[in-house]
């Protein structure tokens, strides 16, 4: 499986998502810097977590402009699975890969801490390698994760088995207890916590893993 | 020329950042406030001097970045 990460100024999880892949896939991703037009020829695009451009404007919505993502958006209608985690998720739905937007924390606090999770596999390569309703446990650290769509959005990704990660116990306010939704062809999938960070025993659970094998099972 | 974009919540739309400004104003003893929405307020130089034109391009540009379709709407303002 060849990936790549893309850094934007302010990203702060790009090398994490970068030792993940290396741990996983016995390759160092390739780190494509946001003033790319084009990418790499790769199975996988990962879109970091962190604070691109200063979280300016909307969180997501300055990187969502930056002369690599055309080349993102194209790649991900081409099939290439594009995973966007925290900062990456925001800009995911900046640019309509995924619906809905992610505001401020109901609570208003930046939350930094392992929540528990509940997957859904639905037949994506990014949860084939979980046990469908298994609950996992993975760290958050976002200010704004509160999910946000429209009624009839929300009924659709239910309906069409697009919510792959839920809340157990809702920390931000998210509708419906979301913490990450794929796109119909389950190529794209955006959460807001951090599987990343959650690969290496050395570091605590392990979580994490399955989302990266399930990928490299499908890809290689 | 001289614009000006408010860019405000939806109704409907839950917001955290206003309700916290609402119960602030209370505790200063504001008791006559009710509900507190906030918004942004963007201040653009533009230009050219047709008031129409930099409108049109004004809603290209909130559509293309400065306000989210899923959770704000926006009001353009020109002072030619």
């Amino acid at each position: 499986m060849k990936s790549c990460v893309i850094v934007f100024p302010g990203s702060n999880c790009d090398r994490d998502l970068a030792t993940a892949l290396a741990l996983v896939t016995g390759t160092a991703p390739m780190m494509v810097w946001h003033r790319e037009t084009a990418l790499p020829d790769v199975d996988l695009i990962g879109v970091p977590g962190g604070f691109s451009y200063g979280d300016y404007l909307r969180c997501g919505a300055v990187a969502a402009q930056s002369p690599v993502m055309p080349a993102v958006a194209e790649a991900a209608k081409r099939g290439v699975r594009v995973l966007g985690i925290c900062n990456g998720f925001q800009v995911l739905t900046e640019i309509g890969l995924l619906p809905g937007i992610l505001m401020r924390n109901q609570e208003l606090c930046f939350i930094g801490k392992a929540i528990e999770l509940k997957v859904k596999k639905e037949g994506s390569s990014f949860t084939s390698s979980y046990e469908d309703d298994t609950q996992i446990r993975l760290p958050i650290a976002h200010h704004d994760g509160n999910y946000f769509a429209d009624d009839e959005t929300l009924d659709r990704l239910e309906g069409e088995g697009l919510v792959a990660f839920r809340y157990v116990d809702n920390p931000n306010g998210s509708q419906r207890n979301i913490a990450g939704i794929v796109n119909p062809e389950r190529t794209v999938l955006g959460l807001m916590p951090h599987p990343e960070r959650a690969v290496d025993p050395a570091l605590g659970p392990t979580d994490g893993r399955p989302l990266f094998d399930g990928l490299m099972q499908a890809l290689s | 020329m001289k614009a000006t974009v408010h860019v405000t919540l939806k109704d409907g739309v839950l917001d955290p950042q206003g309700k916290a400004i609402g119960n602030a104003l209370h505790g200063l003893g504001f008791g006559e406030v009710g509900e507190v929405r906030q918004g942004k307020l963007i201040e653009l130089e533009i230009d050219g001097n047709d008031p129409e034109a930099a409108k049109a391009r004004l809603d290209e540009m909130c559509r293309k970045l400065l306000a989210n379709p899923v959770i704000e709407r926006y009001a353009i303002e020109v002072a030619s």
